[in-house]
């Protein structure tokens, strides 16, 4: 069984994001890169078939910029077997991102039983990538899973929907899998697991040889800029209970009548 | 001027209100909207007084309930049949399943959760947040057409004053062919309230809450002005409310009209997945809590004798 | 001369932090307060091959270098120097096994705590020997086929929980430091009592109490050396273990600095953020400058001991240095925290009293000057 993870390298969620002067981008330079979360429980699903399928082999792909391989060795020392990158700029589409993605799995010469990927990546936040890649290997999907069971090749997986509903869904593999928080718990890297990650395959492409170029990209982002900071709002002192009625009254009433949102 | 069709979900029968949203903002283009399955006359109206000059009724057989399949293949084959430069859908569950599949039948590209756009000229330009909103860009679409494009929910608004359209309504056979991933059952959740990332008002409780049983003051008032109660993720770690409550960079990203944040500090993480609310109200006993930065309305004071008066005067104003 | 980390350093850190701040960091103040044995973390730390650091690859352990167990050391002490105390403690018992006991002891001794969850406890202090071990009072006596060992231990680290004791004792009182003898001791034997857990000001989830040994049999096999070899294996234990201990307080140290950064950034008086008072800016710089210079300290005294050469007085540096600008970094963090500071709703009173304790344990700061001028004017 071909088990195949995508995982993304972004900013730790308490990076501070600053937009590059050109707004081309953002400032890399300084950021702190970490396997985005929503991948972790892709990998953690991974790994768990495995332990109920020793045959199976589990290669994590990779999308980005080389400069470093954390994610890719994160996921190796938490238990997959090898990984796969393709060198490219952070800022890519996800059609793009998708299509290479697709190249690299098909350099193995392995056909996917299962891909899994997280969610969405929390840089871009697009939600794309794994539909788009089960349309490209004309796949089923099923995004946002929080719940997952396997018996032979059907696969039973619970969808999260608006107010927290679960769709159930019952498939039969190949599948394309993007996984949410709350469908397992992603195991630490071991020690030993570190050291054992260091002698994995780790097969590594450009762009071109999945592929992939410019004339791929459907997206194009520019003027990358800081959100508005909002106007001082108004603060109301209501610590002395006498006042408190008063003061409530009176945010109430500017919620109907100055901001109108009631 | 472009050709665009805006998808619509129904919900008991209703256009969600995001396709309004997008219908209005689409005043000055020619816009259609599609339905997967049936529609009221009355809905149709509504459509129609936003803006819409065709609506297209999609039915046929799997088409019942939703599959990312099933609704690409008869969407797609329906889109294939016309020329439009733009696929509008709103960026909810459906949609953000849904759109990347779409799109990726015409090769086209997808704008996903964008926040606003102008089409001058009948070219799409948008903004968008990235990094959980802690910047935004300009967002284009090159390549082959149409072009799709999702919206977050309450981002834009209502426009108050769109010009109306024909409001045709038209019944197109559509065709899901193979379905591989269906669904075979729904599990209702518990709560029956508006999910966060859709809920016009929030309510969210932090750490000041102290524990789970205290959720109730909030529930109160949320019941009242019919809002969705959230949490903090400081709240959430200490057991005080589920993850699925959760608002922040690792929970919920939310946009609703009204946040009333209780007891909640402020850390970073919280505020990149709110500070996009359109109006904030901050309840804390810190008046150097980092939320009231971000707050345009707010009460120092102790969360738990505020919000009783809160939801006394919320029913006194709404009459209830 | 490279003070880069490799590749698995860093990733070893990364996995020793994000483990502090995921599994340790959120129980910190609920374990203190309670003084809760962290017995569930323990286990996951050790699963993870975060304890017992300094057991040979040739034992089963890992093989890291000193300068691999400060680095995870340092990470742990992040999340909670009091838990960390309970780890670390480990390593500081088997410690005297890695560098006294013979092939068969260690495989006999060591080997099982890399198979299965295990603690071990290090007693040395007496309640009337502290610094001054070579006072020891606990007798170990030839009995034939087997020593007894009699005497009272204090501040035992761990004891509570133990599967291992390292016991050292004196052959006779009259030998003083050439007396000294050190034997592995199952705590389950015959005629060892436990006094009660100590109720302490800092490092409260680590359990910490009073030995008594009365006639205790231990077989002649568990004495590691000759007779009279103790003070020996535990003057070279104190150089591997003092860069170890030196980085808790470091841990302890940069979680206080992290926490005042972030909290000057957000607490606002007089219109700006006080990060923006020089009277504050003073107190960070001077935090991250005491930080750098303890790292740098406890690096080179680790790195010594991995390449053999001689450490004890950049060891004693390492150790005083590091402990005594832990103490005065969580001082000023409870400083620019304020009245928050002091409250235990916020985390930064805890670090201030956990600082306390790692001037004392190990050889007081005073004890450590000591060794700095013993070496220095010989």
């Amino acid at each position: 069984m071909n088990i195949f993870v995508c995982v993304k390298q972004v900013p730790d969620t308490e990076t501070k994001i600053t937009p590059t002067s050109d707004g081309s981008f953002i400032e890399t330079a300084s950021i702190k890169w970490i396997m985005n979360p929503y991948d972790e429980y892709a990998v953690e699903q991974a790994l768990l078939i495995k332990t109920a399928n020793p045959a199976a082999n589990v290669t994590v792909v990779r999308v980005g910029s080389v400069k470093d391989t954390e994610a890719l060795r994160t996921a190796m020392a938490m238990g997959a077997d090898d990984a796969s990158l393709v060198e490219a700029t952070d800022n890519l589409d996800s059609y793009s991102i998708a299509k290479a993605l697709k190249g690299a799995i098909e350099k193995t010469g392995k056909t996917p039983d299962m891909i899994l990927a997280g969610k969405q990546a929390i840089d871009d936040d697009c939600l794309q990538v794994p539909q788009i890649l089960a349309q490209m290997f004309n796949l089923p999907s099923v995004s946002v899973i929080v719940g997952f069971e396997m018996n032979g090749n059907t696969v039973k997986v619970k969808r999260e929907v608006e107010g927290g509903a679960l769709e159930v869904y019952e498939l039969s593999t190949p599948v394309v899998l993007a996984c949410n928080k709350g469908l397992n718990t992603p195991r630490y890297a071991s020690l030993p697991g570190i050291m054992k990650a260091k002698k994995k395959p780790l097969a590594q492409h450009s762009l071109a040889d999945v592929g992939v170029s410019d004339a791929d990209r459907r997206v194009k982002y520019s003027g990358f800029k800081l959100p508005p900071e909002k106007p001082a709002g108004k603060k109301f002192d209501a610590t002395d209970a006498a006042k408190q009625k008063e003061v409530v009254s009176q945010v109430v009433g500017l919620l109907r009548t100055e901001a109108k949102v009631i | 001027m472009a050709n665009v069709l805006v998808f619509t979900e129904l919900h008991d029968g209703h256009v969600k209100p995001v396709t309004l949203e997008i219908l209005g903002k689409l005043t000055g283009q020619t816009a259609d909207v599609a339905v997967i399955g049936d529609i009221s006359a009355e809905q149709i109206a509504i459509l129609a007084k936003t803006g819409a000059q065709n609506v297209h009724k999609i039915k046929g057989a799997n088409l019942d309930k939703y599959s990312p399949e099933g609704f690409s293949n008869a969407l797609g084959e329906f889109i294939k049949s016309k020329n439009y430069d733009y696929v509008f859908a709103g960026a909810t569950s459906m949609g953000k399943d849904l759109l990347p599949r779409l799109a990726t039948k015409f090769d086209a590209g997808l704008a996903s959760d964008v926040v606003n756009f102008t089409m001058d000229g009948g070219v799409f330009a948008g903004t968008r947040p990235l990094f959980a909103g802690k910047c935004l860009a300009k967002v284009e679409l090159t390549g082959p057409k149409p072009h799709f494009v999702s919206i977050r929910p309450n981002a834009l608004g209502m426009n108050p004053s769109p010009a109306a359209g024909a409001g045709a309504a038209h019944d197109v056979a559509g065709n899901a062919g193979e379905i591989r991933a269906a669904i075979k059952e729904i599990i209702k959740a518990a709560s029956t309230k508006v999910d966060l990332t859709e809920a016009n008002i929030i309510v969210t409780g932090g750490r000041a809450m102290k524990n789970a049983e205290n959720f109730k003051i909030l529930n109160d008032m949320a019941d009242v002005i019919g809002a969705t109660v959230g949490a903090s993720r400081a709240a959430v770690d200490s057991g005080f409310a589920p993850h699925a409550m959760q608002v922040g960079q690792t929970g919920k990203t939310v946009a609703p009209s009204l946040y009333i944040a209780c007891g909640v500090s402020g850390a970073i993480q919280h505020l990149a997945g709110m500070r996009t609310s359109k109006v904030i109200v901050a309840i804390n006993t810190d008046p150097d809590a980092p939320i009231f930065t971000k707050a345009d309305y707010g009460i120092v004071g102790d969360l738990f004798t505020i919000v009783p008066i809160l939801t006394e005067e919320f029913k006194k104003l709404l009459g209830k | 001369m490279d003070f880069s980390l490799s590749t698995e350093q860093r990733e070893i850190r990364e996995l020793a932090l994000k483990f502090a701040r995921n599994e340790m960091t959120p129980h910190s103040q609920e374990f203190d307060e309670k003084g809760i044995f962290p017995t569930d973390i323990f286990k996951k730390a050790w699963e993870l091959g975060l304890i017992n650091t300094c057991i040979p690859a040739e034992y089963g352990g890992a093989g890291f270098s000193s300068l691999d167990s400060v680095i995870i050391g340092e990470s742990l002490a992040y999340g909670c120097m009091g838990m960390n105390t309970s780890f670390m403690a480990n390593d500081l018992a088997l410690l005297p096994i890695v560098i006294g006991g013979s092939d068969e002891q260690k495989k006999k001794f060591l080997t099982p705590f890399t198979e299965e969850f295990r603690i071990a406890s290090f007693c040395l202090t007496e309640p009337g020997n502290g610094s001054d071990a070579g006072g020891i009072k606990t007798t170990i006596k030839d009995g034939g086929d087997h020593w007894i060992v009699n005497g009272e231990k204090m501040w035992i680290t761990n004891a509570g929980h133990a599967n291992l004791f390292v016991v050292y004792g004196t052959i006779d009182p009259a030998l003083k430091h050439k007396g000294i003898s050190a034997v592995v001791v199952d705590p389950k034997t015959a005629g060892i009592e436990l006094g009660k857990k100590e109720d302490k000001m800092g490092h409260r989830s680590s359990d910490t109490r009073g030995v008594r040994f009365n006639n205790v049999k231990v077989p002649k096999e568990n004495m590691l050396g000759k007779p009279g070899d103790g003070w020996a294996i535990a003057m070279s234990t104190l150089d591997h273990s003092r860069p170890l201990v030196a980085s808790s307080a470091l841990g302890g140290a940069q979680r206080a600095l992290d926490l005042s950064i972030q909290y000057s950034k957000e607490r606002v008086q007089f219109g700006v953020p006080i990060s923006k008072h020089q009277a504050v800016q003073f107190m960070i710089a001077e935090m991250g400058m005491k930080i750098e210079a303890s790292r740098l300290l406890v690096h080179k005294a680790a790195w010594m001991c991995d390449q053999g050469l001689k450490n004890t007085e950049i060891a004693s540096y390492a150790k005083a240095f590091a402990s005594d600008s832990c103490m005065q970094i969580t001082t000023d963090a409870v400083q620019i925290y304020g009245g928050y500071g002091y409250s235990k709703e916020y985390p930064v009173e805890k670090l201030m009293r956990d600082a306390k304790l790692i001037q004392i344990y190990e050889g007081t700061s005073q004890i450590q000057r000591l060794v700095m001028a013993r070496e220095l004017l010989k």
